[in-house]
């Protein structure tokens, strides 16, 4: 395999064809941003995330995350009320981190803003100063040892979930990563994936004996076992140390990393900051963009690719072969996040189901371009960008696609329009198991596709008068 | 035993223990205490979302709305126009310039798209600080369409649920009132505080119907917005869950002199005592006759299943944490029925006199908690070795995660809970966890079975 490097997205956004956009959003196809902040500073060990805002924020992405990924999940809240909103919510920030430290005994407290705080002008940064302050702090008037606080700007109003993930990741590489003796380890943001991809990507990078740090890596707190004792903090997560030592990595890789311009990510962070070079690919969904993420580990490591992951990329593509004419001629629509998106629709296109509408939620304005890039022969698909489900269904009413390819929910969309929904992404709550459905490298795009061609399968098969038991 | 944080050491009691003091209860939450509250926006969107014929809008950025769509599964029989999510969805430009044009053209845009018989805008937090005059745009909107466009006051940050129920029952005044109350029936009754969860309206309907009842409205469960209009033609309301529309039962007493009843329809005692309530207060013998065959016919068709259930669960245990604490009041007679002892009672939003009828109910030692969280409630749950915890999504995982059966008794329950039936279906519900062969596997289950072989 030869190695390519893959140049960031695009900076010109391509022209798609748009829906006629609605004024009001029916069905969003995102989340916001604070979820997002929540979920990757769960990825950091013994870290509790924090929202500095009213007290439902905090409840209902509890609430959301739990029904995606079956685990406690607790997020902290400043509770902010009317006259926190109205002089200010320092003290709450203050009593609460405090109340935090006390119950929990955590080493980072993960703090994100809310559209409440930041509207009021909450100045976090100086708050945090104020309470981590050696003789004014909190630690000199309670006698508490505080743990270490970071802060990520979250406001709904700016971004979507992966924006709110990705701010929360600078965050913490910002306040821990230090510079240092350039060593053989490799930085990887793996973005929003599930639990299981987590594990699969340490997999790989370990098969290339490259020791990656990933960051976050939420695979065993958010997808934990059965208990005997209640643990206020599960263990796991990528370690203080893990994150220090990101500065003085060889390489970064970004999986995905389709944000709202004006957000940073923490890989172009370490590079201008430490120099650390960063290679910007897509997520490894399919055998074209699996190859350029086991290229660029190749690369790194100068190691070849481990036996048991070229016989998965081999039976990947028998299975390829063996199943393709199920495919051949099917459409589907694909929505969820950016990174998702680009990386299922670019998996369909090699298996030879193409990709009508590629819908996203998110606003980077690259998802045409990216899209674009990586599929140059497949020049009518349309984009949409910022997109709800009142859009998405309309055009799935026109479209007429043999499957829908996303998350739950979506479901309302093909209940109605009687078309087969293939579960991807987050969130997932209609079914057991959607946090460690496996989506990346050879092996996720193995059970991808097996459960792509076995829906279309099962369609013929129902729909077929003889009810033929071979298919 | 768990720690509890000093600033809430008054929101935990243990019923009968020591010298008798009330609760705290009815207190902003503690910050930083995670507590399993949401907000004052939550509160309202509960009560006023099952109005099927309406657009709900909500004004704000996006999450709000995201983290409440289809959510509840409160079921209508005609219009589903409450299951689809409604944003302003406001953008940066929007704080900064104001989002009143934003949501005057979303209205617009909504109401001539799925043309409803009202609409319900909800104001999130950031919308009072950037100053925006929900109330004007509403008026204006509404003069052009000629529908109710009722601005809720929904602002998060003003408290907890409660609030939200005050401001929901504000927005349904609004509406009450405004329409015709010819041909309603003298023994009539709006039901409040029911959402239809999986149905559970139909039930009490078909209920009150057998007794010769007619019920004119019902908020809001399976809710249409002209019955709302001419609820105050009702001769009764039934209050049901209390904390979220005893407010209104209050007001439309006080401007239309209609009064109300406070009753639960969980479990055998309660729902009896609700159907016999009505029947009292419309002092008709044949409707009291038809009540009592009702009643009994129910019963003798359900009690197999209670007594067959109840054998399984004779002396397990059962934690209870739910939204308000009159419920937990019905869950812990329900639970003795099936032979249970309640170690833990506990609730987001209980009022004092829920709280004291709760604490005078529960056998000795029960904890009763206000306001919880996931650190107090885990421990409570090992503490009191529950076999059992009721409660809602954000309490399952804490339950599942310790080896403890569970049943959800909130938003996501599928099978009604609700009347006779209900009872039987919470007992089989409760049963199919507690019983279930999977806790052999359990780590917790082991150690207890390690430490009776020791």
């Amino acid at each position: 395999m030869t190695t390519k490097t893959l140049p960031l997205a695009d900076q010109d956004k391509t022209a798609c064809s748009t829906p006629t956009k609605s004024t009001s959003t029916t069905n969003a196809c995102r989340m916001c941003m604070p979820l997002g902040a929540c979920l990757a500073y769960t990825g950091f060990e013994r870290t509790v995330p924090f929202l500095h805002g009213s007290q439902g924020c905090a409840t209902y992405i509890r609430r959301y995350l739990i029904s995606h990924f079956a685990e406690p999940m607790d997020i902290a809240s400043s509770s902010v009320g009317e006259a926190a909103t109205v002089f200010g919510g320092e003290a709450n920030l203050r009593t609460g981190v405090a109340n935090v430290t006390r119950v929990y005994s955590p080493a980072m407290i993960g703090l994100a803003s809310t559209c409440l705080t930041e509207t009021i002008g909450e100045d976090v940064d100086s708050m945090i100063r104020r309470i981590a302050h050696p003789t004014e702090g909190l630690t000199a008037q309670t006698g508490q040892e505080i743990p270490q606080l970071v802060f990520a700007p979250t406001p709904s109003y700016a971004g979507t979930h992966a924006d709110g993930f990705h701010a929360a990741v600078k965050a913490v590489v910002v306040e821990q990563a230090v510079a240092g003796e350039t060593s053989q380890k490799v930085n990887l943001f793996p973005g929003i994936v599930s639990t299981a991809d987590l594990r699969h990507l340490l997999e790989i990078s370990a098969g290339y004996g490259v020791e990656p740090i990933l960051m976050p890596d939420y695979s065993d707190r958010m997808d934990g076992s059965s208990a005997a004792r209640y643990d206020m903090i599960p263990e796991g997560g990528t370690t203080a140390d893990q994150v220090a030592a990101s500065g003085s990595a060889q390489a970064s890789i970004t999986l995905g990393g389709l944000v709202t311009p004006g957000v940073d990510l923490a890989g172009e962070y370490l590079a201008k900051t430490f120099s650390v070079p960063h290679s910007h690919l897509p997520m490894p969904i399919g055998i074209r963009l699996t190859d350029e993420f086991t290229d660029r580990l190749s690369e790194l490591s100068g190691a070849e690719m481990p036996t048991w992951l070229a016989k998965e990329r081999g039976r990947l593509i028998d299975a390829y072969i063996d199943g393709h004419k199920y495919g051949a001629g099917r459409t589907a629509i694909v929505f969820g996040d950016e990174d998702l998106v680009v990386g299922v629709a670019s998996f369909l296109a090699e298996i030879g189901i193409k990709p009508l509408l590629v819908a996203s939620g998110g606003r980077s304005g690259f998802l045409a371009s990216e899209i674009a890039r990586i599929n140059p022969d497949l020049p009518d698909i349309e984009v949409l960008d910022d997109g709800d489900f009142n859009e998405i269904e309309a055009r799935a009413k026109e479209l007429k696609p043999d499957l829908l390819i996303g998350h739950s929910k979506g479901y309302a969309t093909s209940r109605r329009l009687n078309i087969p929904l293939v579960r991807v992404g987050l969130p997932i709550h209609d079914r057991v198991g959607g946090q460690r459905l496996l989506h990346l490298g050879y092996r996720g795009t193995q059970e991808l596709f097996d459960r792509v061609i076995n829906t279309l399968i099962q369609v013929r098969q129902d729909e077929s008068e003889v009810g033929y038991s071979y298919m | 035993m768990t720690e509890v944080l000093a600033a809430r050491a008054g929101q935990v009691i243990r019923s009968g223990v020591g010298t008798k003091k009330a609760i705290d209860c009815e207190k902003q939450s503690v910050a930083g205490s995670v507590s399993q509250r949401a907000c004052t926006f939550c509160g309202s969107r509960v009560v006023l979302y099952p109005i099927a014929d309406a657009v709900h809008l909500v004004h704000g950025p996006i999450g709000c709305a995201v983290y409440t769509w289809d959510i509840r599964g409160a079921l209508s029989s005609g219009p589903e126009l409450h299951r689809l999510s409604f944003s302003t969805d406001l953008r940066e430009r929007h704080v900064v310039f104001g989002g009143e044009r934003q949501l005057e053209d979303s209205l617009v845009e909504l109401i001539e798209r799925h043309h409803p018989a009202a609409a319900f805008v909800y104001a999130t937090c950031i919308v009072g600080v950037i100053g925006d005059d929900v109330g004007a745009v509403c008026r204006t909107v509404s003069e052009k369409y000629g529908i109710p466009v009722v601005p809720v006051q929904s602002e998060g940050f003003q408290g907890s649920k409660k609030q939200g129920y005050d401001a929901a029952c504000e927005a349904l005044m609004t509406l009450i009132g405004t329409a015709d109350t010819d041909g309603i029936s003298k023994h009539s009754v709006n039901i409040l505080g029911d959402f239809n969860l999986a149905g559970e309206i139909w039930i009490i309907t078909e209920y009150l119907r057998r007794m010769g009842v007619e019920v004119v409205a019902n908020l809001t469960g399976d809710g249409r917005v002209d019955d709302i209009r001419r609820s105050h033609g009702a001769a009764l309301n039934l209050v049901q869950c209390s904390g979220s529309t005893t407010q209104l039962a209050i007001q439309m007493q006080a401007k239309y002199g209609i009064p109300f009843k406070k009753v639960s329809y969980f479990g055998i005692d309660d729902m009896a005592a609700a159907l016999y309530a009505v029947a009292e207060h419309f002092k008709d013998p044949e409707m009291l006759e038809r009540t009592r065959e009702l009643v009994s016919g129910e019963i003798a068709e359900i009690l197999p299943v209670i007594e067959e259930c109840r054998r399984d669960l004779e002396g397990k245990r059962a934690a209870i944490y739910v939204g308000g604490a009159f419920k937990a009041i019905s869950l812990v007679k329900a639970l003795r029925l099936l032979g249970m002892k309640t170690v833990l009672a506990g609730s987001q939003t209980g009022t004092p006199d829920d709280y004291e009828y709760l604490t005078d109910l529960c056998d000795e030692g029960t904890v009763i908690v206000d306001d919880s969280n996931p650190a107090e409630l885990s421990a409570f749950l090992a503490e009191g070795k529950a076999d059992l915890f009721v409660g809602g999504v954000k309490e399952r995982p804490l339950a599942y995660k310790l080896g403890v059966a569970f049943c959800d008794h909130n938003h996501e329950r599928k099978l009604p809970l609700e009347g006779f039936v209900g009872m039987a279906n919470f007992a089989r519900e409760v049963r199919d966890s507690v019983c279930s062969p999977v806790w052999q596997f359990a780590p917790r289950h082991q150690a207890n079975a390690a430490v009776k072989e020791a």
